[in-house]
């Protein structure tokens, strides 16, 4: 299916029959696109769908290996982001490119031609960031900054090169529900001046609220392109997934049972400058409950994780417990003993090693719980491979992993089928408590409502299970109880059928009305 | 035309295995040519230096001699360098061994029992274990790079062997020569069989090489030296401490390389002088890496490069040319090896495609 051109007239840009193989796979294959001056267009898809592959083309990252980009009408080449630039197309990446110990003067210059005075960036960058209600202080430094106001140094200097077309790569995957706003207020202005944005997400509400067209990707293809204010939720997602994704059924269950896991006035200093201090986090979660901490990135989800799961223990044993016994100062290894199982939000080096078949990815995560089965030949320690690859075939039944062969390296999966191992590894074990950092994320839809369906499953045969996510949707899909993680702190714990996304996001900017007497952090 | 590395999904298994023999091919090319620049024919160089040797009963007991010091501490070296630590102080650890090994043939010269020899060994290994530990503890509780520290460790190690035969522990029998006595007989390692010099540090090298076979292969530890190696947070988050697989891969290399020097010492030289190696502590490093860091292709590897010694000097002799020919061959060897692993992991395309200009970065 081919791009629909909704209005007349030249576009701004145009792609035909883009295409780039990596090896014999196509990241796109094919792929048609228009983009009209002054429109809001959308790029939809799941991740993998070859979203950033193609607007890497666009930007001159990487080198098409077949087709035609054609701006203004004229067939062009884009051999490197500079020449983007030239044309006149800005990106914002997902991952910025910052340096935390420069100032955000500094790291707007180093962008930019040399030769032009710090003075004179900082002046222009204030003007441009008032112009776009983009409120920056050109003297603080990077490190100090949220990741909301990181993301507009990267929008305020792609303005600075003065571009037709804007490329926004996920840019709200790491913004509160009011940062959010924000940003789509400035790009209504963007819009409003005739310039163009390509709006890549994989959230419907969005593109349904700002898009004014989109193009929806799956393995590479285009799928369909239309007005997204008159689809629905529902037939977005089948274009992006190609079938209907099932919907969890919530957890709901009314019997509490015994506090499993519990964190005492936890402490933790930060173990690099960058790194976020915990201070006095208190949390309770008993058997039958999802106890889902919501906030955005870089709060101190993955030092909270680190806390609790023991991989980096801290000496005041009582901090954590777990089913009733004080681990502060124990290990994972005890704390797995214990009856704890651990999902860290890294697939790749942390969770799993990539380069290892997915049977020695579960001696990884249990060699010591399972040693009797696992193991033998006494402190020798032979591995019993023929058990461990009945276990490995089990999991991956069980949690329906799509995978080439019996036994792949486990960095050979996708994304959505690796997770679903690494969650179905900890849940063969029938774990007491269960931590989950980021549970789906990067995770196609149907994987993701899988994970989060035996998440439910789970505490409903009376686990206790700790989410930490940065997606309100999945949150308010598993949660029994909800609580915010920002700076370091954790809100009280509400029941999830009381919270609204305003009250979360209210959180998530740091105002915890009774708990903390601060102001507003996030106020500008 | 430009040449472009693609990298693989998977590793290839075909280039793995093909990858040190290319290598090989490649050294066995590029040392025709050296020997043509020399004025020397290649074809009879290259049969004098790889093929004969291995004609001669004698010569292969000299390649037995050989192997031994480099398997022992290729092993060694293979759990370090697997495990992402690197130990490039084989050689000083080898010296450390040599060193502390002989204590009990020269301090106590009139001590004469059957413990002496297993009493010298392991005193070799603690020796070795406890000049790798240095590095180790200053890894681990410093964060020191360990490929500075044990690196210079191994000068240390030369000079002060240097000082020990020339001082405290020259033989007074000697005319002033820097050695010490001659080991007494029951301190000399036995040899292998009657038909020539070979001793049982060959055996040990083999018994080693198997012994890290199976832990590599079969159990946790060899499980816990590979995650570690890969993914330092994976290990962590499987319950394994980088810290203590520092120690334990450097003590254990340290142990392996203490144990080649004093069965160098014990079965070849039979007293220590001021220079015991010639550089195997090094050439190891080579051996590790020919031998895909696998203990069973470190024997092989280790076979070859002892095969670079023995025929570096029959050319030596028979075609007048410089001894460093031994190294030149080893460094072009580690060089291929190195570079034909590349083929591992990536696919070489060349492009035809012209490449326009474009100013990156500008305004």
């Amino acid at each position: 299916m081919s791009a629909v051109g909704a209005s007349g007239g030249r576009p701004l840009l145009a792609v035909r029959n883009l295409t780039k193989l990596f090896g014999s796979f196509a990241a796109c294959n094919g792929i048609d696109l228009d983009i009209q001056p002054g429109e809001i267009h959308a790029l939809l898809g799941e991740n993998g769908a070859g979203k950033s592959t193609l607007v890497k083309m666009l930007f001159g990252v990487l080198a098409p290996t077949s087709g035609e980009i054609l701006w203004k009408g004229e067939s062009v080449r884009i051999p490197s982001p500079g020449a983007a630039r030239r044309l006149g197309i800005g990106m914002v990446f997902q991952h910025f490119s910052l340096f935390e110990a420069l100032t955000v003067a500094e790291n707007i210059a180093l962008s930019l031609s040399p030769g032009i005075s710090l003075s004179k960036v900082a002046e222009e960058a204030s003007r441009l960031s008032h112009l776009y209600g983009l409120p920056l202080d050109p003297k603080a430094h990077v490190a100090d900054l949220s990741v909301g106001e990181r993301q507009r140094i990267e929008i305020v200097r792609a303005l600075l090169q003065n571009p037709e077309l804007i490329i926004l790569d996920e840019p709200t995957s790491v913004l509160t529900p009011q940062e959010a706003d924000r940003l789509f207020e400035t790009l209504a202005k963007l819009k409003a001046e005739g310039r163009s944005v390509l709006y890549i997400s994989h959230r419907l509400e969005e593109v349904q609220r700002i898009c004014d067209r989109a193009t929806v990707l799956r393995h590479g293809k285009v799928t369909g392109a239309c007005d997204p204010r008159k689809e629905t939720p529902a037939s977005l997602a089948r274009m992006m997934v190609g079938s209907d994704v099932a919907s969890v059924s919530a957890a709901g269950t009314n019997t509490k049972g015994d506090v499993l896991l519990e964190a005492r006035h936890l402490s933790v200093p930060a173990r690099t400058p960058f790194a976020v201090t915990l201070k006095n986090v208190c949390l309770k979660v008993r058997g039958g409950e999802v106890l889902a901490i919501a906030g955005v990135a870089g709060n101190g989800q993955g030092e909270l994780f680190d806390a609790l799961s023991g991989e980096y223990p801290v000496a005041d044993a009582s901090a954590v417990s777990v089913r009733g016994r004080a681990v502060g100062n124990l290990g994972i290894t005890a704390r797995r003993l214990m009856g704890a199982g651990f999902v860290p939000e890294e697939r790749h080096g942390h969770a799993a090693v990539p380069g290892l078949p997915l049977s020695d990815n579960l001696v990884l995560a249990r060699n010591q719980s399972d040693r009797r089965t696992f193991l033998s030949g006494g402190i020798l320690g032979i591995i019993r491979r023929a058990v461990v690859h009945i276990a490995s075939r089990r999991i991956s039944e069980t949690m329906d992993v799509r995978k080439s062969g019996e036994d792949p390296a486990a960095g050979s999966l996708s994304g959505g089928n690796l997770q679903k191992y690494i969650v179905g590894r900890e849940l063969d074990r029938q774990p007491a408590v269960l931590i989950v950092n980021q549970p789906t994320w990067g995770v196609d839809a149907g994987a993701a409502s899988r994970i989060r369906q035996a998440l439910v499953d789970l505490a409903k045969s009376g686990s206790a299970v700790l989410v930490i996510s940065q997606d309100l949707d999945e949150i308010f899909e598993v949660a029994t109880e909800i609580a915010v993680i920002s700076e370091g702190r954790l809100s009280d714990a509400y029941p999830a059928r009381e919270l609204t996304r305003e009250k979360i996001g209210l959180l998530m900017g740091g105002m915890y009305g009774k708990t903390e007497g601060e102001e507003a952090a996030h106020a500008h | 035309m430009r040449i472009e590395l693609e990298k693989r999904a998977n590793p290839s298994t075909f280039y793995s295995i093909l990858s040190p023999f290319l290598a090989l091919g490649l050294t066995v090319i590029a040392g025709g040519i050296m020997f043509a620049l020399l004025g020397k024919s290649p074809g009879s160089a290259l049969y004098s230096f790889f093929i004969e040797p291995l004609l001669d009963v004698w010569s292969l007991h000299e390649i037995a001699i050989k192997a031994a010091p480099l398997i022992l501490i290729g092993v060694g070296l293979s759990v370090c360098y697997r495990s992402n630590n690197w130990n490039i102080g084989a050689e000083g650890q080898f010296i450390a061994g040599a060193i502390a090994g002989s204590i009990v043939p020269v301090v106590f010269h009139d001590w004469h029992s059957s413990l002496v020899l297993p009493l010298m060994l392991i005193f070799g290994m603690i020796g070795g274990a406890l000049y790798a530990a240095v590095p180790a503890f200053l890894k681990a509780h410093m964060n020191t790079n360990e490929i500075l520290t044990s690196l210079m460790l191994v000068y240390i190690a030369q000079l002060f062997l240097d000082w020990l035969v020339r001082g405290p522990w020259r033989s007074p029998d000697a005319y002033n020569f820097p050695v010490t006595r001659d080991f007494a007989p029951e301190a000399i390692l036995p040899e292998l069989v009657s038909s020539g010099r070979a001793n049982l540090g060959f055996a040990f090298a083999i018994i080693a090489a198997i012994a890290l076979w199976v832990m590599m292969r079969y159990t946790l530890k060899g499980f816990e030296i590979t995650v570690l190696g890969q993914s330092e947070r994976a290990g962590r988050f499987a319950g394994f401490s980088s810290k203590r697989m520092i120690w334990f891969s450097m003590l254990l290399s340290g142990a392996l390389a203490g144990l080649a020097g004093i069965s160098e010492v014990s079965g070849t030289i039979g007293k220590l002088q001021p220079i015991i190696s010639p550089g195997y502590g090094f050439t190891a490093i080579i051996v590790a890496f020919l031998g895909r860091l696998n203990p069973l292709g470190i024997i092989a590897a280790g076979l070859f490069l002892a095969l670079t010694y023995v025929g570096g000097e029959a050319v030596q002799l028979t075609l007048t040319v410089s001894d460093k020919v031994t190294r030149v061959f080893q460094g072009l060897l580690l060089f291929f090896v190195l570079s034909c692993d590349t083929l591992i992991q990536y696919k070489i395309r060349l492009v035809f495609s012209r490449l326009s200009r474009g100013n990156e970065g500008a305004l």
